[in-house]
Protein backbone atom coordinates (compact mmCIF):
# COMPACT_ATOMS: atom_id res chain seq x y z
CA UNK A 1 0.00 0.00 0.00
CA UNK A 2 2.76 2.40 0.99
CA UNK A 3 6.32 2.06 -0.08
CA UNK A 4 9.09 4.46 0.87
CA UNK A 5 12.41 4.07 -0.90
CA UNK A 6 15.68 5.85 -0.21
CA UNK A 7 13.93 8.86 1.24
CA UNK A 8 16.12 11.79 2.13
CA UNK A 9 15.49 15.18 3.68
CA UNK A 10 18.12 17.80 4.38
CA UNK A 11 17.46 21.00 6.30
CA UNK A 12 20.42 23.06 5.16
CA UNK A 13 23.42 20.92 5.97
CA UNK A 14 21.56 18.89 8.56
CA UNK A 15 20.38 15.54 7.27
CA UNK A 16 17.18 14.80 9.22
CA UNK A 17 16.36 11.74 7.17
CA UNK A 18 19.17 10.27 5.11
CA UNK A 19 17.95 6.89 3.92
CA UNK A 20 14.50 5.81 5.03
CA UNK A 21 12.92 2.66 3.65
CA UNK A 22 9.55 1.39 4.64
CA UNK A 23 6.86 -0.90 3.42
CA UNK A 24 3.33 -0.96 4.75
CA UNK A 25 0.89 -3.53 3.47
CA UNK A 26 -2.87 -3.23 3.34
CA UNK A 27 -4.46 -3.78 6.77
CA UNK A 28 -1.22 -3.88 8.73
CA UNK A 29 -0.20 -2.02 11.87
CA UNK A 30 3.37 -0.91 11.43
CA UNK A 31 5.43 0.85 14.08
CA UNK A 32 8.45 3.05 13.52
CA UNK A 33 10.80 3.10 16.48
CA UNK A 34 14.12 4.72 17.13
CA UNK A 35 15.87 7.01 19.58
CA UNK A 36 14.98 10.70 19.82
CA UNK A 37 16.12 12.57 16.76
CA UNK A 38 16.20 9.47 14.59
CA UNK A 39 13.95 11.20 12.08
CA UNK A 40 10.63 9.51 12.78
CA UNK A 41 8.55 12.67 12.86
CA UNK A 42 10.32 14.06 9.81
CA UNK A 43 9.60 10.82 7.97
CA UNK A 44 5.90 11.20 8.76
CA UNK A 45 5.92 14.82 7.71
CA UNK A 46 7.53 13.80 4.42
CA UNK A 47 4.93 11.16 3.76
CA UNK A 48 2.06 13.56 4.51
CA UNK A 49 3.55 16.33 2.40
CA UNK A 50 4.38 18.91 5.04
CA UNK A 51 7.99 18.69 4.00
CA UNK A 52 9.22 18.08 0.50
CA UNK A 53 11.71 15.23 0.24
CA UNK A 54 15.17 16.05 -1.10
CA UNK A 55 15.43 12.65 -2.72
CA UNK A 56 13.66 9.31 -2.81
CA UNK A 57 10.26 7.90 -3.63
CA UNK A 58 7.00 7.60 -1.71
CA UNK A 59 4.54 5.37 -3.49
CA UNK A 60 1.00 5.17 -2.15
CA UNK A 61 -1.42 2.78 -3.82
CA UNK A 62 0.74 2.69 -6.91
CA UNK A 63 1.13 6.44 -7.21
CA UNK A 64 4.24 8.48 -6.47
CA UNK A 65 3.13 11.12 -4.01
CA UNK A 66 6.54 12.51 -3.05
CA UNK A 67 6.47 16.29 -3.11
CA UNK A 68 2.72 16.72 -3.60
CA UNK A 69 1.14 19.47 -1.48
CA UNK A 70 -0.20 18.24 1.86
CA UNK A 71 -3.87 18.72 0.99
CA UNK A 72 -3.52 16.57 -2.12
CA UNK A 73 -1.97 13.76 -0.12
CA UNK A 74 -4.77 14.00 2.44
CA UNK A 75 -7.28 13.77 -0.39
CA UNK A 76 -5.47 10.70 -1.69
CA UNK A 77 -6.32 8.93 1.57
CA UNK A 78 -3.54 9.49 4.11
CA UNK A 79 -4.32 11.17 7.43
CA UNK A 80 -1.94 12.28 10.13
CA UNK A 81 -2.63 12.46 13.84
CA UNK A 82 -0.12 14.79 15.44
CA UNK A 83 2.20 14.19 18.34
CA UNK A 84 1.36 17.53 19.90
CA UNK A 85 -2.36 18.20 20.08
CA UNK A 86 -3.03 20.36 17.05
CA UNK A 87 -6.72 21.13 16.74
CA UNK A 88 -8.97 24.09 15.89
CA UNK A 89 -8.99 25.53 19.36
CA UNK A 90 -11.83 28.03 19.00
CA UNK A 91 -14.21 25.53 17.42
CA UNK A 92 -16.23 22.92 19.24
CA UNK A 93 -15.22 19.27 19.27
CA UNK A 94 -18.03 18.59 16.82
CA UNK A 95 -16.93 21.34 14.45
CA UNK A 96 -13.34 20.12 14.55
CA UNK A 97 -14.32 16.75 13.19
CA UNK A 98 -16.94 18.20 10.87
CA UNK A 99 -14.32 20.32 9.12
CA UNK A 100 -12.41 17.18 8.26
CA UNK A 101 -15.55 15.50 6.97
CA UNK A 102 -16.42 18.57 4.89
CA UNK A 103 -12.92 18.51 3.44
CA UNK A 104 -13.38 14.88 2.54
CA UNK A 105 -16.72 15.61 0.88
CA UNK A 106 -15.17 18.55 -1.04
CA UNK A 107 -17.73 21.02 0.27
CA UNK A 108 -15.07 23.61 1.04
CA UNK A 109 -16.34 26.44 -1.11
CA UNK A 110 -20.03 25.88 -0.49
CA UNK A 111 -21.20 29.26 0.81
CA UNK A 112 -24.90 28.55 0.43
CA UNK A 113 -25.55 25.46 2.53
CA UNK A 114 -25.48 25.97 6.29
CA UNK A 115 -22.75 23.84 7.84
CA UNK A 116 -25.16 22.50 10.44
CA UNK A 117 -27.00 20.61 7.72
CA UNK A 118 -23.91 19.00 6.24
CA UNK A 119 -21.85 16.00 7.20
CA UNK A 120 -23.73 15.67 10.48
CA UNK A 121 -24.26 11.94 10.40
CA UNK A 122 -20.68 11.17 9.43
CA UNK A 123 -19.34 13.49 12.12
CA UNK A 124 -21.42 11.90 14.89
CA UNK A 125 -20.38 8.51 13.69
CA UNK A 126 -16.69 9.37 14.12
CA UNK A 127 -17.30 11.04 17.50
CA UNK A 128 -19.19 8.01 18.75
CA UNK A 129 -16.62 5.53 17.56
CA UNK A 130 -13.81 7.33 19.42
CA UNK A 131 -16.01 8.06 22.46
CA UNK A 132 -16.14 11.85 22.28
CA UNK A 133 -19.86 12.17 21.56
CA UNK A 134 -20.69 13.43 25.06
CA UNK A 135 -18.13 16.22 24.72
CA UNK A 136 -19.20 17.26 21.23
CA UNK A 137 -20.33 20.75 22.27
CA UNK A 138 -17.22 21.58 24.26
CA UNK A 139 -14.78 24.10 22.85
CA UNK A 140 -11.85 21.98 21.85
CA UNK A 141 -9.31 24.30 23.47
CA UNK A 142 -10.72 23.35 26.89
CA UNK A 143 -10.24 19.58 26.58
CA UNK A 144 -7.85 17.61 28.77
CA UNK A 145 -4.63 16.38 27.18
CA UNK A 146 -5.91 12.82 26.85
CA UNK A 147 -9.16 13.92 25.22
CA UNK A 148 -7.18 16.26 23.00
CA UNK A 149 -5.16 13.33 21.69
CA UNK A 150 -8.35 11.41 21.01
CA UNK A 151 -9.75 14.42 19.17
CA UNK A 152 -6.52 14.49 17.17
CA UNK A 153 -7.32 10.99 16.05
CA UNK A 154 -10.98 11.82 15.40
CA UNK A 155 -10.02 14.70 13.11
CA UNK A 156 -7.65 12.42 11.24
CA UNK A 157 -10.46 9.88 10.87
CA UNK A 158 -12.83 12.60 9.64
CA UNK A 159 -11.52 12.48 6.13
CA UNK A 160 -11.91 8.73 5.90
CA UNK A 161 -8.28 7.79 5.38
CA UNK A 162 -7.20 4.40 4.20
CA UNK A 163 -3.83 4.92 5.82
CA UNK A 164 -3.75 6.53 9.26
CA UNK A 165 -0.39 7.80 10.46
CA UNK A 166 -0.05 8.53 14.17
CA UNK A 167 2.88 10.35 15.68
CA UNK A 168 3.22 9.04 19.24
CA UNK A 169 -0.49 8.50 19.90
CA UNK A 170 -0.03 7.82 23.60
CA UNK A 171 2.68 10.38 24.41
CA UNK A 172 1.98 12.06 27.73
CA UNK A 173 -0.89 9.76 28.60
CA UNK A 174 -1.46 8.00 31.91
CA UNK A 175 -1.21 4.17 31.87
CA UNK A 176 -5.02 3.90 31.91
CA UNK A 177 -5.38 6.33 29.03
CA UNK A 178 -2.68 4.45 27.13
CA UNK A 179 -4.49 1.16 27.59
CA UNK A 180 -7.70 2.79 26.40
CA UNK A 181 -6.00 4.21 23.35
CA UNK A 182 -4.48 0.85 22.43
CA UNK A 183 -7.94 -0.71 22.57
CA UNK A 184 -9.29 2.15 20.50
CA UNK A 185 -6.63 1.78 17.81
CA UNK A 186 -7.25 -1.96 17.55
CA UNK A 187 -10.99 -1.46 17.32
CA UNK A 188 -10.75 1.36 14.77
CA UNK A 189 -8.56 -0.74 12.54
CA UNK A 190 -11.08 -3.55 12.32
CA UNK A 191 -14.15 -1.29 12.21
CA UNK A 192 -12.86 1.08 9.56
CA UNK A 193 -10.62 -1.14 7.55
CA UNK A 194 -7.63 1.02 8.34
CA UNK A 195 -3.98 0.52 7.73
CA UNK A 196 -1.99 2.12 10.53
CA UNK A 197 1.52 3.47 10.69
CA UNK A 198 2.70 4.96 13.97
CA UNK A 199 5.73 5.74 16.03
CA UNK A 200 6.08 5.41 19.76
CA UNK A 201 8.67 5.27 22.50
CA UNK A 202 6.69 2.96 24.72
CA UNK A 203 8.02 -0.45 23.64
CA UNK A 204 5.36 -2.35 25.51
CA UNK A 205 2.72 -0.55 23.53
CA UNK A 206 4.60 -1.12 20.26
CA UNK A 207 4.94 -4.85 20.79
CA UNK A 208 1.33 -5.17 21.87
CA UNK A 209 -0.21 -3.85 18.67
CA UNK A 210 2.35 -3.65 15.88
CA UNK A 211 2.48 -6.42 13.34
CA UNK A 212 5.77 -5.25 11.97
CA UNK A 213 8.36 -2.74 13.09
CA UNK A 214 10.74 -0.45 11.29
CA UNK A 215 13.74 0.83 13.23
CA UNK A 216 15.42 4.14 12.50
CA UNK A 217 18.68 5.56 13.72
CA UNK A 218 20.44 8.73 12.61
CA UNK A 219 17.89 9.26 9.86
CA UNK A 220 18.35 5.84 8.34
CA UNK A 221 16.37 2.63 8.40
CA UNK A 222 18.44 -0.03 10.13
CA UNK A 223 15.90 -2.82 10.28
CA UNK A 224 12.39 -3.75 9.34
CA UNK A 225 10.56 -6.95 10.16
CA UNK A 226 8.24 -8.68 12.58
CA UNK A 227 8.54 -7.96 16.28
CA UNK A 228 10.63 -11.04 16.91
CA UNK A 229 12.95 -10.44 14.00
CA UNK A 230 13.57 -6.93 15.13
CA UNK A 231 14.17 -7.91 18.74
CA UNK A 232 16.89 -10.31 17.64
CA UNK A 233 18.52 -7.90 15.26
CA UNK A 234 22.02 -7.00 16.36
CA UNK A 235 21.93 -3.46 14.98
CA UNK A 236 18.78 -2.79 16.88
CA UNK A 237 20.18 -4.06 20.13
CA UNK A 238 23.12 -1.79 19.57
CA UNK A 239 20.99 1.23 18.86
CA UNK A 240 18.94 0.55 21.92
CA UNK A 241 21.80 -0.41 24.21
CA UNK A 242 20.72 0.59 27.68
CA UNK A 243 17.07 0.68 26.68
CA UNK A 244 15.32 -2.58 27.43
CA UNK A 245 14.05 -4.28 24.33
CA UNK B 1 -27.62 25.08 19.29
CA UNK B 2 -30.50 26.87 17.71
CA UNK B 3 -33.13 25.45 20.00
CA UNK B 4 -35.12 27.29 22.61
CA UNK B 5 -32.42 29.01 24.54
CA UNK B 6 -34.21 31.74 26.55
CA UNK B 7 -31.27 34.14 26.31
CA UNK B 8 -31.18 33.59 22.61
CA UNK B 9 -34.92 34.17 22.36
CA UNK B 10 -34.51 37.43 24.27
CA UNK B 11 -31.75 38.55 21.93
CA UNK B 12 -33.89 37.74 18.92
CA UNK B 13 -36.77 39.80 20.29
CA UNK B 14 -34.42 42.68 20.98
CA UNK B 15 -33.04 42.39 17.47
CA UNK B 16 -36.49 42.47 15.91
CA UNK B 17 -37.47 45.47 18.02
CA UNK B 18 -34.32 47.27 16.93
CA UNK B 19 -35.06 46.48 13.31
CA UNK B 20 -38.62 47.76 13.62
CA UNK B 21 -37.33 50.93 15.26
CA UNK B 22 -34.91 51.41 12.40
CA UNK B 23 -37.68 51.03 9.86
CA UNK B 24 -39.79 53.68 11.55
CA UNK B 25 -36.87 55.94 12.41
CA UNK B 26 -37.59 58.58 9.74
CA UNK B 27 -41.15 58.90 11.09
CA UNK B 28 -40.11 60.24 14.48
CA UNK B 29 -36.45 61.24 14.32
CA UNK B 30 -35.04 64.51 12.96
CA UNK B 31 -33.28 64.37 9.62
CA UNK B 32 -29.84 64.52 11.18
CA UNK B 33 -30.39 61.34 13.15
CA UNK B 34 -31.66 59.55 10.10
CA UNK B 35 -28.49 60.57 8.30
CA UNK B 36 -26.40 59.45 11.28
CA UNK B 37 -28.13 56.07 11.34
CA UNK B 38 -27.42 55.61 7.62
CA UNK B 39 -23.78 56.45 8.23
CA UNK B 40 -23.58 53.90 11.05
CA UNK B 41 -25.04 51.25 8.78
CA UNK B 42 -22.54 52.03 6.01
CA UNK B 43 -19.54 51.96 8.33
CA UNK B 44 -20.92 48.99 10.23
CA UNK B 45 -21.33 47.03 7.04
CA UNK B 46 -17.78 47.93 6.08
CA UNK B 47 -16.49 46.74 9.47
CA UNK B 48 -18.53 43.55 9.26
CA UNK B 49 -17.10 42.81 5.83
CA UNK B 50 -13.59 43.31 7.18
CA UNK B 51 -14.37 41.03 10.09
CA UNK B 52 -15.21 38.27 7.65
CA UNK B 53 -11.48 37.92 7.00
CA UNK B 54 -10.15 39.43 10.23
CA UNK B 55 -12.23 37.68 12.88
CA UNK B 56 -13.44 34.62 11.03
CA UNK B 57 -10.44 34.11 8.78
CA UNK B 58 -7.65 35.36 11.05
CA UNK B 59 -6.17 37.29 8.13
CA UNK B 60 -4.61 40.65 8.87
CA UNK B 61 -6.25 42.66 6.14
CA UNK B 62 -4.80 45.99 7.26
CA UNK B 63 -6.07 48.02 4.35
CA UNK B 64 -9.65 46.97 3.88
CA UNK B 65 -11.15 50.36 3.02
CA UNK B 66 -9.48 50.22 -0.36
CA UNK B 67 -12.44 48.04 -1.38
CA UNK B 68 -14.85 50.52 0.17
CA UNK B 69 -13.27 53.33 -1.81
CA UNK B 70 -12.98 51.40 -5.04
CA UNK B 71 -16.61 50.28 -4.76
CA UNK B 72 -17.67 53.88 -4.24
CA UNK B 73 -15.52 55.19 -7.09
CA UNK B 74 -16.67 52.48 -9.47
CA UNK B 75 -20.28 53.44 -8.82
CA UNK B 76 -19.54 57.17 -9.03
CA UNK B 77 -17.62 56.83 -12.30
CA UNK B 78 -20.27 54.60 -13.88
CA UNK B 79 -22.94 57.12 -12.97
CA UNK B 80 -21.09 60.26 -14.03
CA UNK B 81 -19.19 58.98 -17.07
CA UNK B 82 -21.68 56.66 -18.75
CA UNK B 83 -25.27 56.98 -19.80
CA UNK B 84 -26.15 53.63 -18.31
CA UNK B 85 -28.72 53.36 -15.54
CA UNK B 86 -27.26 54.54 -12.23
CA UNK B 87 -28.49 51.31 -10.64
CA UNK B 88 -25.93 49.51 -12.76
CA UNK B 89 -23.32 51.65 -11.07
CA UNK B 90 -24.49 50.36 -7.71
CA UNK B 91 -24.10 46.85 -9.02
CA UNK B 92 -20.71 47.54 -10.57
CA UNK B 93 -19.19 48.86 -7.33
CA UNK B 94 -19.20 45.57 -5.41
CA UNK B 95 -18.15 43.60 -8.49
CA UNK B 96 -15.17 45.84 -9.20
CA UNK B 97 -14.21 45.69 -5.52
CA UNK B 98 -14.42 41.90 -5.57
CA UNK B 99 -12.30 41.77 -8.72
CA UNK B 100 -9.67 44.02 -7.15
CA UNK B 101 -9.76 41.86 -4.06
CA UNK B 102 -9.15 38.79 -6.19
CA UNK B 103 -6.12 40.37 -7.85
CA UNK B 104 -4.67 41.68 -4.59
CA UNK B 105 -5.48 38.40 -2.92
CA UNK B 106 -3.64 36.37 -5.54
CA UNK B 107 -0.56 38.45 -4.84
CA UNK B 108 -0.82 38.64 -1.05
CA UNK B 109 -2.24 35.29 -0.02
CA UNK B 110 1.06 33.48 -0.47
CA UNK B 111 2.38 35.38 2.54
CA UNK B 112 1.16 34.74 6.04
CA UNK B 113 0.04 36.82 8.98
CA UNK B 114 1.91 40.12 9.32
CA UNK B 115 3.69 39.76 5.99
CA UNK B 116 0.33 39.38 4.32
CA UNK B 117 -0.82 42.52 6.10
CA UNK B 118 2.23 44.54 5.09
CA UNK B 119 1.97 43.62 1.43
CA UNK B 120 -1.76 44.20 1.46
CA UNK B 121 -1.41 47.69 2.95
CA UNK B 122 1.25 48.52 0.36
CA UNK B 123 -0.86 47.44 -2.58
CA UNK B 124 -3.87 49.23 -1.14
CA UNK B 125 -1.88 52.42 -0.75
CA UNK B 126 -0.80 52.07 -4.36
CA UNK B 127 -4.45 52.04 -5.41
CA UNK B 128 -5.04 55.10 -3.26
CA UNK B 129 -2.10 56.87 -4.91
CA UNK B 130 -3.46 56.16 -8.38
CA UNK B 131 -6.88 57.48 -7.49
CA UNK B 132 -5.34 60.50 -5.77
CA UNK B 133 -3.19 61.41 -8.76
CA UNK B 134 -5.26 60.53 -11.80
CA UNK B 135 -7.02 63.89 -12.12
CA UNK B 136 -8.43 63.33 -15.59
CA UNK B 137 -10.28 60.17 -14.60
CA UNK B 138 -10.93 60.13 -10.87
CA UNK B 139 -10.82 63.85 -10.17
CA UNK B 140 -7.67 63.37 -8.12
CA UNK B 141 -7.72 64.76 -4.61
CA UNK B 142 -10.91 66.70 -5.39
CA UNK B 143 -12.94 63.57 -5.82
CA UNK B 144 -16.30 63.54 -7.59
CA UNK B 145 -19.17 65.56 -6.20
CA UNK B 146 -22.87 66.02 -6.80
CA UNK B 147 -23.27 62.55 -8.22
CA UNK B 148 -26.75 62.41 -9.72
CA UNK B 149 -28.63 59.69 -7.87
CA UNK B 150 -31.84 57.98 -8.98
CA UNK B 151 -34.88 59.87 -7.76
CA UNK B 152 -35.95 57.05 -5.45
CA UNK B 153 -32.89 57.46 -3.26
CA UNK B 154 -32.06 61.13 -3.70
CA UNK B 155 -33.93 62.22 -0.58
CA UNK B 156 -32.54 61.58 2.89
CA UNK B 157 -35.32 59.13 3.68
CA UNK B 158 -34.97 57.44 0.33
CA UNK B 159 -31.25 56.88 0.72
CA UNK B 160 -31.79 55.80 4.32
CA UNK B 161 -34.24 53.07 3.36
CA UNK B 162 -32.05 51.98 0.50
CA UNK B 163 -29.10 51.74 2.87
CA UNK B 164 -31.13 49.95 5.52
CA UNK B 165 -32.50 47.32 3.15
CA UNK B 166 -29.20 46.67 1.39
CA UNK B 167 -27.34 46.54 4.71
CA UNK B 168 -29.77 44.05 6.21
CA UNK B 169 -29.62 41.88 3.11
CA UNK B 170 -25.82 42.02 3.13
CA UNK B 171 -25.65 41.20 6.82
CA UNK B 172 -27.95 38.24 6.28
CA UNK B 173 -25.81 37.05 3.39
CA UNK B 174 -22.62 37.35 5.43
CA UNK B 175 -24.27 35.56 8.35
CA UNK B 176 -25.13 32.70 6.04
CA UNK B 177 -21.59 32.67 4.71
CA UNK B 178 -19.89 32.43 8.10
CA UNK B 179 -22.24 29.60 9.03
CA UNK B 180 -21.92 27.79 5.73
CA UNK B 181 -19.63 24.88 5.00
CA UNK B 182 -17.17 27.37 3.57
CA UNK B 183 -17.38 29.50 6.70
CA UNK B 184 -16.83 26.61 9.05
CA UNK B 185 -13.71 25.53 7.20
CA UNK B 186 -12.56 29.15 6.95
CA UNK B 187 -12.63 29.40 10.74
CA UNK B 188 -10.69 26.17 10.97
CA UNK B 189 -8.06 27.73 8.70
CA UNK B 190 -7.86 30.66 11.10
CA UNK B 191 -7.28 28.36 14.05
CA UNK B 192 -4.76 26.03 12.47
CA UNK B 193 -3.57 26.31 8.88
CA UNK B 194 -1.18 23.40 8.96
CA UNK B 195 -3.78 21.05 10.33
CA UNK B 196 -6.18 22.14 7.62
CA UNK B 197 -3.64 21.21 4.98
CA UNK B 198 -3.26 17.73 6.41
CA UNK B 199 -6.99 17.06 6.35
CA UNK B 200 -7.19 18.03 2.71
CA UNK B 201 -8.04 21.74 2.68
CA UNK B 202 -6.25 23.87 0.07
CA UNK B 203 -5.70 26.68 2.54
CA UNK B 204 -4.73 29.43 0.10
CA UNK B 205 -7.79 28.83 -2.04
CA UNK B 206 -10.01 29.01 1.02
CA UNK B 207 -8.38 32.29 2.05
CA UNK B 208 -8.67 33.74 -1.44
CA UNK B 209 -12.37 32.98 -1.46
CA UNK B 210 -12.72 34.75 1.89
CA UNK B 211 -10.86 37.79 0.58
CA UNK B 212 -13.04 38.06 -2.52
CA UNK B 213 -16.22 37.85 -0.44
CA UNK B 214 -14.94 40.46 2.01
CA UNK B 215 -13.94 42.71 -0.89
CA UNK B 216 -17.38 42.33 -2.43
CA UNK B 217 -19.20 43.39 0.74
CA UNK B 218 -16.66 46.15 1.29
CA UNK B 219 -17.70 47.35 -2.17
CA UNK B 220 -21.36 47.16 -1.16
CA UNK B 221 -20.69 49.49 1.75
CA UNK B 222 -18.83 51.78 -0.66
CA UNK B 223 -21.78 52.18 -3.00
CA UNK B 224 -24.02 52.77 0.00
CA UNK B 225 -21.73 55.63 0.94
CA UNK B 226 -22.38 57.10 -2.50
CA UNK B 227 -26.12 56.65 -1.97
CA UNK B 228 -25.95 58.48 1.38
CA UNK B 229 -23.45 61.23 0.56
CA UNK B 230 -23.63 61.59 -3.22
CA UNK B 231 -19.90 62.18 -3.31
CA UNK B 232 -16.58 60.33 -3.35
CA UNK B 233 -13.04 61.42 -2.44
CA UNK B 234 -9.67 59.65 -2.05
CA UNK B 235 -9.81 59.69 1.75
CA UNK B 236 -12.34 56.87 1.47
CA UNK B 237 -9.42 54.57 0.77
CA UNK B 238 -6.72 56.19 2.85
CA UNK B 239 -5.09 53.80 5.26
CA UNK B 240 -6.09 55.72 8.39
CA UNK B 241 -9.71 54.89 7.69
CA UNK B 242 -8.73 51.21 7.47
CA UNK B 243 -7.24 51.53 10.92
CA UNK B 244 -10.48 53.01 12.19
CA UNK B 245 -12.41 50.10 10.75
CA UNK B 246 -10.07 47.60 12.43
CA UNK B 247 -10.70 49.46 15.71
CA UNK B 248 -14.45 49.10 15.14
CA UNK B 249 -14.02 45.33 14.90
CA UNK B 250 -11.87 45.06 18.02
CA UNK B 251 -14.06 47.46 19.97
CA UNK B 252 -17.31 45.64 19.23
CA UNK B 253 -15.84 42.16 19.42
CA UNK B 254 -14.16 40.52 16.47
CA UNK B 255 -15.24 37.03 17.40
CA UNK B 256 -18.90 37.98 17.28
CA UNK B 257 -20.94 38.52 14.16
CA UNK B 258 -22.57 41.83 15.10
CA UNK B 259 -19.67 43.18 17.14
CA UNK B 260 -18.18 45.24 14.29
CA UNK B 261 -21.58 46.85 13.65
CA UNK B 262 -21.76 47.82 17.33
CA UNK B 263 -18.17 49.08 17.20
CA UNK B 264 -19.06 51.23 14.20
CA UNK B 265 -22.05 52.68 16.03
CA UNK B 266 -19.91 53.51 19.06
CA UNK B 267 -17.24 55.24 17.00
CA UNK B 268 -19.60 57.18 14.73
CA UNK B 269 -21.69 58.35 17.69
CA UNK B 270 -18.63 59.19 19.75
CA UNK B 271 -17.20 61.26 16.96
CA UNK B 272 -20.46 63.08 16.41
CA UNK B 273 -21.30 63.74 20.06
CA UNK B 274 -17.85 64.40 21.49
CA UNK B 275 -16.88 66.11 18.26
CA UNK B 276 -19.43 68.83 19.03
CA UNK B 277 -17.50 69.84 22.14
CA UNK B 278 -13.92 69.23 21.12
CA UNK B 279 -11.95 68.40 18.04
CA UNK B 280 -9.87 66.04 20.17
CA UNK B 281 -12.53 63.33 20.16
CA UNK B 282 -9.89 60.77 19.25
CA UNK B 283 -8.41 61.32 22.70
CA UNK B 284 -11.58 59.94 24.25
CA UNK B 285 -11.61 57.15 21.74
CA UNK B 286 -8.07 56.28 22.78
CA UNK B 287 -8.99 56.16 26.46
CA UNK B 288 -12.08 54.05 25.81
CA UNK B 289 -10.11 51.71 23.62
CA UNK B 290 -7.46 51.19 26.28
CA UNK B 291 -10.09 50.44 28.90
CA UNK B 292 -11.73 47.94 26.60
CA UNK B 293 -8.51 46.17 25.78
CA UNK B 294 -7.79 45.81 29.49
CA UNK B 295 -11.22 44.89 30.73
CA UNK B 296 -13.15 43.51 27.76
CA UNK B 297 -10.58 41.73 25.59
CA UNK B 298 -13.33 40.07 23.57
CA UNK B 299 -14.90 43.44 22.76
CA UNK B 300 -18.15 44.99 23.97
CA UNK B 301 -20.52 42.52 22.35
CA UNK B 302 -18.20 39.62 23.10
CA UNK B 303 -18.35 40.62 26.76
CA UNK B 304 -22.12 40.77 26.90
CA UNK B 305 -22.58 37.51 25.08
CA UNK B 306 -20.22 35.90 27.54
CA UNK B 307 -22.16 37.38 30.45
CA UNK B 308 -25.33 35.95 28.98
CA UNK B 309 -23.54 32.62 29.00
CA UNK B 310 -24.78 32.17 25.52
CA UNK B 311 -21.50 31.71 23.81
CA UNK B 312 -19.06 29.07 24.60
CA UNK B 313 -16.55 31.60 25.82
CA UNK B 314 -13.97 31.25 23.12
CA UNK B 315 -16.04 29.87 20.32
CA UNK B 316 -16.28 31.72 17.09
CA UNK B 317 -19.88 32.41 17.89
CA UNK B 318 -21.48 31.42 14.73
CA UNK B 319 -24.75 31.86 16.55
CA UNK B 320 -24.47 35.40 17.81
Amino acid sequence: MLKVEGLQKAFGSFMAVSDANLEVRQGEIVAVIGPNGAGKTTLFRLITGQHKPSRGRIVFEGRDIAGLPAHRIAQAGISLSYQVVSVFSRLTVFDNVQVAVLAHQRRLLDILTPARRLAVKETWEVLESVGLADKARRTSGTLSHGDGKVLEMAIALGNRPRLLIMDEPTAGMSPEETAGTIELIKRLRSERDLTILFCEHDMEMVFSIAGRIMVMQYGRTIAQGTCDEVKCDLHVQEAYLGISV
Amino acid sequence: MEFTDPAKRKAQVAGLALMAAMFFLPAFAPRFYVYLAALILVRGLLATSLNLVLGYGGMYQFHHTVFYGVGAYAAALMITKTVLSPWLGFLAGPLVAAALSLVMGLICVRLSKLYFGMLQISLGSLVWAIVFRWYSFTGGDDGIHNIPLPAAISSINGSYYFTLVVSLLSLAAMYLIVNSAFGRVFQAVRDNQERCETIGVPVKRQQLMGLVLAGFFGGVSGVLFVAVEGTVFPDLMFWTLSLEVIIMCLLGGWFTFLGPMLGAAIIVILRTVVGIYTEYWTFFLGVILMLIIFFLPEGVLGYFLERLGRTRPTSAVSES
